[in-house]
Order: C-alpha cells, then sequence, then structure tokens
C-alpha cells in the first residue's frame, strides 16, 4: 500500500531526457519525487527544502554515466548528498570518557528509549572499553522508573546507584558524582526522567544537573520514528542543555528514520549510536551510509549508478 | 462553517492561489498529514473558492473546517457493552504509552461506578509490571500479574477467567511493547487474542491501538499491520501536550476509518481527555482558538 521511491520515479525517469549532462528540468522533475519521498520519510519540510536547493544546484550540469537515465544519475547524487549531511567527524562510537569518573547525562522526550540506552551503553562502556560503570536513575517522576534501571543494572551486572526515595534530582546527581569518585568507577551515567522540550520546568531541572556535573557526554535519545517535530525537539536540548550527540532507537522498526537527517542538519551534532532492539546487546555505532538508503528507499538504483 | 469564518475586518486579504495553496499544504505537512492527505485536504478546501480574495484567519478556518469534518466521522469515546467483564485489551509500540493510558482509563471507569482489573501483561520489561501496580494503586484497581518472563498468553487467559468469577466489569489488559515489522513479537499478539478467546469467544470487545503524537508516517504501518494482527478497534493517541500535533490522525482517518477514542495530554491520572474534532483541527491549523 505504500508505494516507495523507485515506483515512484520509474515513471518519471521515464520522461527524462536522455542526454550527455543533467538539464535543469530533468534535474527539477526528479527532484519533485524526491521531496516526497523525503517527507514521507519524515524528513522535516524545511531540512528537505533546502537539501533539494542544495543537489539542485549541484546536480545540474553533471555528466550522466552512459549507461543509466538521467533521473537514476539524480538519485545517486542525492544519496551521496545524504550521506554526506549525515556523517559527523571523527568516530560516532568513541565517547568521551576520559578523566574519571566521566559523567555522561541521558536526556529526551518521554518513552524514546533513555533508560534502556542507558543499559545498552554501560555495557558496551563495561565490555567492549573494561570501564567500570556506574548507573544511576534521576527519573522521580514515572512509576517504576528506578526499578527498570536497577533491573537492567542487575541483569548486566554493572553497578546502579542506591535508591533514596524522596531525594531530588540534583541531590542524586551530587550522590551519583561522589559514590563515582570515592567507588573509583570509570563512567557514571545518568538515566533522566522523560520531558517535553516546552516543559520549563523540568528543562530548568535537567539544566542544573548539568550544571552539578558537568557532563563530557550529553545524548540526546530520540525516537528513530519520530516525524516533523524531530528538529524542534534536538534545538530545544541543544539551547538549553547542550547535546553533544544524538542516539536513534526503534530502528529495528521499519520507519524510514528521516528524523536523523532533520537533526543532523539543523543542529550539526553527530548522531552516534542506532538502538536496534529491545535487547541490552541491541545497539550499534551509526553509520550514514545505511540510514542514507533507508531514508531514500532506493538502495536498488544507488547499487545500479555505483556499478555502471 | 458561517460561524467559523467570523471575520476581522481589518485583516489584509490575499488571493488563493497556487502559491497560497502551496503555504497551506506546507503547513499541513509539518503536522506529520503526509504529503497526498495533506494536498487532498487543501483541494477540498480549496473547492469553488479558487481565485477569491481570503483573509489569512478566514483560510485557516476553512481549512480547520475541513479538517473537523473528515474527523468528525472517528470521534467517538471507546463503546461500553453489557457484556462482563469487557475486555480491553491495549497494543502498540514501544514506548507510546499503553501502561499510562491503561491507568488513565481505569482511573476514569472506576469513577463512573465500574470495577476494573487491570492484567499486567507485559512480562518482558524490566519494571513494567511494577509500573502498573503503580497505576493500579493510584487508579484503586486491583492489578494481576504474572512473573518476569512468563507466557502473556497464559497470563491473559488467568485473568479473564478471575475477572469472570469476581464478576467484574471490565478486564483491561496491558501488553508488551513490540514493533509492527516484528513478526515473532506479532505472533506472541495474535496467541494473546487467541486464548482469550478461549474463554469468551466474543472478546476482547475493545482492542486500542495507542499511538504517539509525536511518531510520523509510520504510524500508517502501525495501524495497519496492528489491525490485520488484533482486530483493533479504537485508537488513542498520547503525547498531545507536546508540539507534535498529531496530524498522522488525518491520514489515518481517511485511510482506515477506525475511531479515536481519546488523547493523552500528560503524564498525570487525569490527563486523557476525549478526542474533540474542532480543537484538534484548530490545534492543527495553528488557529487562535479565542
Ligand atoms: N524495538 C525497540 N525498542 C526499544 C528500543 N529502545 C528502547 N526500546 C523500548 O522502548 C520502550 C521505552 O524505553 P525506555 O528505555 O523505558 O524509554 P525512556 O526514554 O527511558 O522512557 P521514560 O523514562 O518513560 O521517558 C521500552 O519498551 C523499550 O524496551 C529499540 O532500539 N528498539
Ligand atoms: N507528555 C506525555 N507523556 C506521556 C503521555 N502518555 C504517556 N506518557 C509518558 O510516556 C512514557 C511511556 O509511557 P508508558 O505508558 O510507559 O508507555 P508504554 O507504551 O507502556 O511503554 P512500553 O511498555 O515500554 O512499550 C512515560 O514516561 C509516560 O509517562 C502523554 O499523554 N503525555
Ligand atoms: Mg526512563
Ligand atoms: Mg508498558
Amino acid at each position: 500500500m505504500f508505494e516507495n521511491l523507485s515506483e515512484r520515479l520509474s515513471g518519471v525517469f521515464d520522461r527524462l531526457t536522455k542526454q550527455g549532462a543533467l538539464n535543469e528540468e530533468d534535474v527539477k522533475t526528479a527532484l519533485r519525487e524526491v521531496r516526497v519521498a523525503l517527507l514521507e520519510a519524515d524528513v522535516s519540510l524545511p531540512v528537505a527544502r533546502d537539501f533539494i536547493k542544495k543537489v539542485q544546484s549541484e546536480a545540474t550540469g553533471q555528466a550522466v554515466t552512459k549507461s543509466v537515465t538521467p533521473g537514476q544519475q539524480v538519485v545517486k547524487i542525492v544519496h551521496d548528498a545524504l550521506i554526506a549531511t549525515l556523517q559527523g567527524d571523527g568516530d560516532p562510537g568513541q565517547l568521551k570518557i576520559d578523566n574519571p569518573p566521566a559523567p555522561i547525562l541521558m536526556v529526551g522526550l518521554q518513552g524514546s528509549g533513555k533508560t534502556t540506552t542507558t543499559g545498552k551503553l554501560a555495557k558496551r562502556l563495561k565490555e567492549r572499553d573494561g570501564k567500570r560503570v556506574l548507573m544511576a536513575s534521576l527519573d522521580v517522576y514515572r512509576p517504576a522508573a528506578m526499578e527498570q534501571l536497577a533491573v537492567l543494572g542487575k541483569q548486566l551486572g554493572v553497578d546502579t546507584l542506591p535508591i533514596v526515595a524522596g531525594q531530588k534530582p540534583v541531590d542524586i546527581a551530587k550522590r551519583a558524582k561522589q559514590q563515582a569518585s570515592l567507588g573509583g568507577y570509570d563512567v557514571y551515567m545518568l538515566d533522566t526522567a522523560g520531558r517535553l522540550h516546552i516543559d520549563e520546568l523540568l528543562m530548568q531541572e535537567v539544566e542544573d544537573v548539568r550544571n552539578v556535573v558537568e557532563p563530557r557526554e550529553t545524548l540526546l535519545v530520540v525516537d528513530g520514528l519520530t516525524g516533523q517535530v524531530a528538529v524542534e525537539v534536538a534545538q530545544e536540548f541543544d539551547d538549553k542543555i547542550g547535546v553533544s550527540g544524538v542516539v536513534l532507537t526503534r530502528m529495528d522498526g521499519d520507519g524510514r528514520g528521516g528524523a536523523a537527517l532533520s537533526m543532523r542538519a539543523v543542529t550539526g551534532k553527530p548522531i552516534r549510536f542506532v538502538g536496534m532492539g529491545e535487547k541490552m546487546d541491541a545497539l550499534e555505532t551509526f553509520e550514514p551510509d545505511r540510514i542514507a538508503g533507508r531514508i531514500l528507499g532506493m538502495g536498488d538504483i544507488v547499487a545500479l549508478v555505483e556499478k555502471a | 462553517v458561517g460561524r467559523l469564518l467570523g471575520r476581522k475586518a481589518d485583516e489584509p486579504r490575499r488571493v488563493l492561489d497556487d502559491d497560497m495553496l502551496e503555504q497551506l499544504e506546507e503547513l499541513l505537512i509539518s503536522s506529520d498529514m503526509g504529503v497526498d492527505t495533506a494536498l487532498r485536504v487543501t483541494a477540498n478546501m480549496a473547492e469553488g473558492r479558487f481565485g477569491k480574495r481570503l483573509s489569512s484567519s478566514e483560510i485557516k478556518n476553512l481549512l480547520a473546517a475541513e479538517i473537523a469534518r473528515i474527523m468528525e466521522n472517528v470521534a467517538k469515546p471507546m463503546p461500553i457493552y453489557s457484556k462482563r467483564p469487557q475486555v480491553v485489551l491495549v497494543v502498540g509500540v514501544n514506548g507510546s504509552g499503553k501502561t499510562t493510558t491503561i491507568g488513565k482509563l481505569a482511573s476514569q471507569f472506576k469513577a463512573a461506578g465500574k470495577s476494573v482489573v487491570i492484567a499486567a501483561g507485559d512480562t518482558f520489561r524490566a519494571a513494567a509490571v511494577e509500573q502498573l501496580q503503580v497505576w493500579g494503586d493510584r487508579a484503586g484497581v486491583p492489578v494481576l500479574t504474572a512473573p518476569e518472563g512468563s507466557d502473556p498468553a497464559s497470563l491473559a487467559f488467568d485473568a479473564l477467567t478471575k475477572a469472570q468469577e469476581d464478576g467484574a466489569d471490565l478486564l483491561m489488559i496491558d501488553t508488551a511493547g513490540r514493533l509492527q515489522n516484528r513478526s515473532d513479537l506479532m505472533e506472541e499478539l495474535a496467541k494473546i487474542v487467541r486464548v482469550i478467546r478461549k474463554v469468551d469467544p466474543t472478546a476482547p470487545h475493545n482492542t486500542l491501538l495507542v499511538l504517539d503524537a509525536t511518531t510520523g508516517q509510520n504510524a500508517l504501518n502501525q495501524v495497519d499491520v496492528f489491525q490485520k494482527i488484533s482486530d483493533v478497534s479504537g485508537l488513542v493517541m498520547t503525547k498531545l501536550d507536546g508540539t507534535a500535533r498529531g496530524g498522522v490522525l488525518v491520514a489515518l482517518a481517511d485511510k482506515f476509518g477506525l475511531p479515536i477514542h481519546a488523547i493523552g495530554v500528560g503524564e498525570q491520572i487525569d490527563d486523557l481527555a476525549p478526542f474533540d474534532p474542532q480543537d484538534f483541527a484548530a490545534a492543527l491549523t495553528g488557529l487562535d482558538k479565542t
């Protein structure tokens, strides 16, 4: 029931002229369909618009490889431009965790996957990097949120800060910092309650936490299925508390992941990890080409042009 | 519409032309309505008005009226049947707000004088049972549980048997979050439904799919697949207290026509409201409600 871009474009391609270089009209025609594909992949509207404009000027006049059509050529150009935008500098999997104990602050909207990702990252740090990790839940609001992290800690063999009923998030953060120093931990991870980017009280609260611990990394955890609101969320979190990277969850679903492009294009923050399931080992380092392929949904055409 | 068209005399007018239509489409797309539905809605709204001079509040009113018209058909509270216990199965992808919505609904039904029982069918996620137990306490409703890792279908079976014995009015069954493309987990859900039907062939009487308003176009796939697997009878959209406007509901109304029972507007127990097409349309188009 959902037409993909390949199907959409196949009709358009046939109408394009088959000359040596991409003329402006060809590019425009193909990009109209690409724009729709980006929007259907949940790329935010202003980002899709800017992106199309950029590709339009890049593509016009480019030589077309003999064995492919101009439409296919445009798709390949779009694909490469997507990767270029998504790609951050440096290794996304390399967290700043020198100067022990290094605090990592996890933030995001309600239900985005913060607690699960906290567990996954702790496991990764422990097993891949041999770090001693302490996890602490600052979620004093959601029922059983602290228990959830404690259960994960037990499953993973990662310590969690003992729960003290009635303590405020900032005080829990201070206690975590102290315990991390005294206990000789390399990293301490602060899982926070889900909050709306427009909730001033709760945004202030996490700002206070940030000021207390001065995190080495502040990771914004975003649902990979997020729609047009992704940009606003990322911008607000970054403006108010400063984000050092993004984790995209639920990419094991069949969402197209356009939020990744939106957030990256607007905030310039690197996407670090991708959540690929509910289990503690379902975390992967971000790979721009894989997400680019998903957003565009035209792996077949890209492969064709690459071979030509 | 005449009432909605209360025009402000001093407002500048603009011709309803292609440029204007494109701007309106974009307004709708940025609410997650999706391209196709946005095109259709603006086209319907423009019919017979193309080339006319309208003020921006008139245009927004017309657009809101068109959306409200589509949504009117699907705005329906969750039906209550005479069947006891009425079984309400709650399904959806991970983190959409199923457990919280059950707590809110249980509280509402309790306040309406119903005897309610909740079954903690998420036997998978860490502390999911404890979370639901807190909601049960808040709502003043008992929560039936099974150990972590046990079969949710057998819990559903036991819970329904017990609810029958106890003569409860309503049994609400929470389920673990699952992405609709995970066929193994969808089969687990299908099994829950099959097992419930062994006890009562007419159950579940309501299957509520809980959607997160921040979700984009994937909500269409979610409804499509959950409906196939578990006979979804109605939708609840959560997190409309954020800035996501839930435009995908319009596309869903268009494609599936499933009733929308309620919306989640916060994390507190009273933060569940009926779905109001006029309010929804006004918020979606950015219409000033005053
Ligand atoms: N399929 C899938 N599910 C995920 C992923 N990450 C998290 N989840 C699930 O999403 C749901 C919510 O995850 P949590 O970690 O509790 O989310 P949170 O952001 O801590 O939620 P709050 O604390 O309530 O704001 C749970 O059911 C998780 O198992 C992922 O990458 N894939
Ligand atoms: N702002 C807001 N938050 C909500 C709303 N409904 C639920 N939440 C929050 O969203 C998060 C996830 O809610 P849950 O009820 O745990 O979601 P779930 O679908 O049961 O999650 P899983 O069982 O892990 O799949 C929690 O932090 C809730 O407090 C709502 O209407 N508005
Ligand atoms: Mg959490
Ligand atoms: Mg739940």
